[in-house]
């Protein structure tokens, strides 16, 4: 079972507690009315869907019920770390970024064992 | 024909469990869902007659009234006496909001040395007694469902539930203390 740490329980709970809620850190364009189809198309719709770190909201709903965000590894599905909604994005560039290499498929663990 | 409505508890009649763990409907009770600032906390924990905790998974108890953290500005108010939550939070004279929930929740008791066991057979929080000591409270799930869990003794817990989940709830539990008993 994976285990998520909420900011608000200060503490580790289930997966199962827990809601994806989209990327992180999209701010809301303050001239909403004024900004061409693009502009909202890119804010609305477009998004990165990185191989690797990515920052995401998750809501504690069968728990606390705060939104909070959360970087986490696309590769590994690794939660690096979580951190209080309005928080700023924290630097993580030092942290090495999974590679396929630490995914363990049935192939790269038993697939070959004799 | 009957001139008087009569008021029937969901889970009237039910009893289950083993020998490690019982499994009884709690009786009725009157209960308040309650979201506040920080700043209210004083007077409406005056009004209550309890200090309404601020601390995650923690919980206040007094003359059968509980108050459970649920998060940093909710509470899950619970009395066993019936008292009228409702015009105690009125009376505090500061900003919240609360609702009755009295008949929404139901509640299932589950006691005895392996309640714990009957519980995480369902429930993924870790009811370890240095994480979860007895008075601790969280709002987690069982199952397919979303409960309040509050540790009222060193071998008894309070399962609050969603009253039309409470068939659901006692079946899970009578059927998590049935295996734990084997
Ligand atoms: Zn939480």
């Amino acid at each position: 079972m994976l285990l998520i740490y909420c900011p608000y329980c200060e503490e580790e709970r289930s997966e199962l507690e827990f809601r994806h809620g989209g990327d992180a850190h999209i701010a809301r364009p303050t001239n909403m009315a004024d900004i061409t189809d693009e502009e909202f198309q890119e804010f609305f719709f477009l998004r990165d869907n990185p191989k690797g770190l990515i920052f995401e909201r998750w809501r504690h709903i069968h728990g606390c019920g705060r939104f909070f965000n959360a970087a986490r590894d696309t590769v590994s599905d690794k939660f690096v770390m979580s951190y209080k909604a309005g928080e700023p994005k924290p630097d993580l560039s030092g942290n090495a970024p999974a590679t396929e290499k630490t995914v363990e498929t049935y192939e790269a663990t038993e697939g070959t064992a004799k | 024909m009957a001139d008087q409505a009569l008021r029937k508890a969901p889970l009237a009649g039910r009893h289950g469990g083993s020998a490690g763990a019982r499994v009884t409907p709690a009786g009725p009770a009157t209960r308040l869902s309650l979201r506040a600032g920080t700043d209210a906390l004083g007077a409406l924990s005056a009004a209550f007659g309890l200090t309404l905790p601020t601390r995650p998974k923690t919980s206040a108890s007094a003359n059968g009234r509980h108050a459970l953290w649920l998060g940093p500005d909710e509470w899950l108010l619970i009395d066993e006496n019936g008292a009228d939550l409702m015009a105690a939070a009125a009376s505090s004279g500061v900003l919240h909001s609360a609702t009755d929930v009295s008949h929404r929740n139901t509640a299932v008791l589950v006691s005895g040395p392996q309640a714990a066991g009957a519980i995480a057979s369902a429930c993924p929080l870790d009811l370890g007694n240095a994480i979860f000591p007895v008075g601790a409270a969280a709002r987690t799930v069982l199952g397919k469902i979303e409960i309040v869990l509050l540790r009222t003794g060193e071998d008894d817990y309070r399962v609050e539930c969603w009253r039309s989940f409470s068939p659901y709830t006692f079946g899970l539990l009578a059927e998590g203390a049935e295996d734990v008993g084997l």
